[in-house]
């Protein structure tokens, strides 16, 4: 993997970022490098990085996020740590930033560093399932929110278009057009396209193809019984 | 039907209210509901509704009041405590018989309690939340699907009834994502209903909307003529779903994010070889007391599963008129049972027998 030192996922809220931020830290750090992921969510009350933190702990990857996450506390606030991986500039660093632009100014404030020492990758996640964002022209008006609100650039589009546990390799292989054609609006590469590990062998000519490994939480289950 | 999309919760009942025909929604931020208000912040400008962020709860439920009074879809939508604030308004909107949503997306209690979800306002919903005789339809959604069918629901009910309607969510069920079909717009009405307060024309008498009564004799009447209409309600609303129950000994009972965790456990639970099933309450009021109480002929008990301290299981036992005994499995304070936690109960249940 060909990894600028810090990688950020963006995008429109409920996009998938923090679950492809989860993936791509586990990837890197399979590549062998030391890998932190930082949680910069300051809009989500529930289902957030720190749900993963034990098997994170387990596997290597050190994980920076809210002492708040997952209480009953409604505090947005930011991890100091977020400066020294930031400042530090002696590991990898993936970034998960809060949805839209309300949760993609908590970024700004880390920007000017970002840029100083310019080895990054500000990635726009995009899934074309979701409401607001069904065409690239609404996935571009997104995009400028974002970008009005934290100041750093993109340089790369991520499509992880899906529905949940109903996604179809057709649904992955239709929204390929709509991510080509953000990306000639834009003049972004389409850096990578996520779908669900068991999906990936009907998608082989896909280029940048991305395995997700993704974990449901059990009352996120149908539990559908076959047969009755 | 509309193509397939993904969306939470939150987002699911504030596009289906859109469809539904509301074009009016008031509200004031609070976690974990927020959704509702940022997108019909996002939606409303474009399709010319109106959003407006109040400067309280209170006062956005009292903009509700005066939409609803011309006759027009209206909405709120809240958690905990800010459905506490809405209370008034509420009982005012029940007084003056006015059709609207009010969406309450429950979170952990008392007092300011937490963000985590929780399903405590059971009572304050499903007794009338606020001052004076008088009910609200309340509707209890167990995934994103349903977060829009029955907000589509509440509206239609609200109006049939002239009521208000709360859709009774919880932190979970807002904050989930799932594929979701949304319903096809509904077709604009052409009229304002006879009762709405929309101008006279100089055709007929003016239509006056107001909670206050200055004659006893006539706001007796007006109480009672009130229940009247709850009773029809009562016999012909009410909703449930019921899961393997055809020859259950054990019926579990549980509404929303719960009756998901219990259906695991009931499957479970079943590989075991104990006759279990559910009656999952859709409508919390009207309550479906038909069906509970021809279980109660059938089972050896029954278990509610809840995020409360056991709120519904009084309902339970007077649906069944008190013929078997209701156990109760809760977490509360924010957390969430386990399919295990579920599991071992229903073991002990049928350990217990009747």
């Amino acid at each position: 993997m060909n990894a600028k030192r810090l990688t950020l996922f963006a995008g429109h809220y409920g996009s998938g970022k923090t679950n492809i931020a989860l993936n791509y830290a586990r990837a890197l750090h399979e590549t062998g490098h030391t890998v932190t992921i930082a949680d910069l969510d300051i809009v989500n009350p529930y289902f957030r990085t720190k749900d993963s933190e034990e098997a994170l702990r387990k596997e290597g990857i050190e994980l920076i996020c809210s002492e708040y996450a997952n209480s009953n506390l409604d505090v947005p606030a930011m991890p100091k740590e977020i400066y020294g991986l930031i400042e530090g500039r002696d590991r990898m660093g993936v970034l998960d930033i809060g949805g839209d632009d309300r949760g993609a100014l908590a970024l700004g404030r880390y920007v000017p560093e970002i840029l100083k020492e310019n080895d990054y990758d500000m990635r726009f996640v995009v899934s074309f399932t979701r409401p607001l964002t069904r065409t690239a022209q609404e996935a571009v008006e997104v995009m400028g929110e974002i970008l009005e609100a934290c100041k750093l650039p993109f340089t790369g589009i991520v499509n992880n278009t899906n529905l949940g546990p109903d996604t179809t390799a057709e649904d992955v292989l239709r929204s390929v057009k709509k991510a080509k054609e953000l990306s000639e609006l834009t003049g972004l590469p389409v850096r990578m396209t996520c779908a669900e590990k068991s999906l990936c062998p009907q998608l082989k000519g896909i280029e940048n193809l991305f395995p997700l490994s993704i974990q449901r939480l059990y009352y996120m289950m149908n539990s559908e019984v076959p047969n009755g | 039907m509309q193509e397939k999309v993904l969306m939470k919760g939150n987002e699911a009942i504030a596009e289906a209210a859109i469809l539904a025909g509301c074009r009016h929604y008031f509200g004031y931020p609070i976690t974990p509901q927020t959704e509702v208000a940022a997108y019909m912040a996002k939606k409303m400008p474009k399709i010319g509704g109106t959003f407006l962020q109040a400067e309280s709860e209170i006062a956005a439920i009292n903009m509700v009041y005066g939409v609803a009074s011309t006759g027009k879809l209206s909405m709120t939508s809240s958690s905990s405590p800010g459905i506490s604030l809405k209370c008034e308004g509420i009982s005012y909107l029940a007084g003056a018989d006015l059709p609207a949503l009010i969406v309450n997306v429950q979170r952990g209690g008392p007092g300011l309690g937490g963000i985590q979800p929780s399903q405590s306002d059971y009572f304050l919903a499903t007794r009338g939340p606020g001052h004076g005789d008088f009910h609200v339809l309340v509707l209890a959604p167990a995934s994103v699907q349903e977060m829009a069918d029955l907000t589509g629901l509440a509206f239609k009910l609200a109006r049939k009834y002239r009521m208000p309607a709360m859709l009774l969510a919880d932190g979970t069920m807002g904050q989930m994502m799932e594929p979701v079909c949304l319903p096809d717009p509904a077709e604009a009405e052409e009229k304002a209903p006879d009762w709405a307060a929309v101008g006279t024309g100089c055709a007929r008498v003016h239509n006056i909307i107001n909670s206050l009564e200055l004659s006893p004799a006539v706001l007796e009447q007006k109480n009672i003529e009130r229940y009247e209409r709850y009773a029809i309600a009562e016999k012909e609303e009410p909703r449930w779903e019921e899961f393997m129950m055809e020859d259950a000994e054990i019926c579990v009972v549980s509404y929303g994010i719960t009756a998901r965790v219990s259906r695991n456990a009931i499957v479970e639970a079943r590989k075991k070889g104990i006759k279990v099933g559910m009656i999952r309450p859709i409508t919390l009021w009207p309550f479906p007391k038909a069906p509970l109480l021809k279980a109660a002929d059938q089972v050896k008990s029954f278990l509610c599963v809840e995020l409360n301290m056991g709120q519904m299981t009084e309902d339970v036992e007077l649906a069944i008129r008190c013929k078997k005994p209701v156990g109760l499995c809760s977490r509360v304070g924010g957390m969430i049972p386990t399919p295990a936690e579920v599991l071992a109960k229903i073991e002990k249940a049928n350990e217990e027998g009747g």
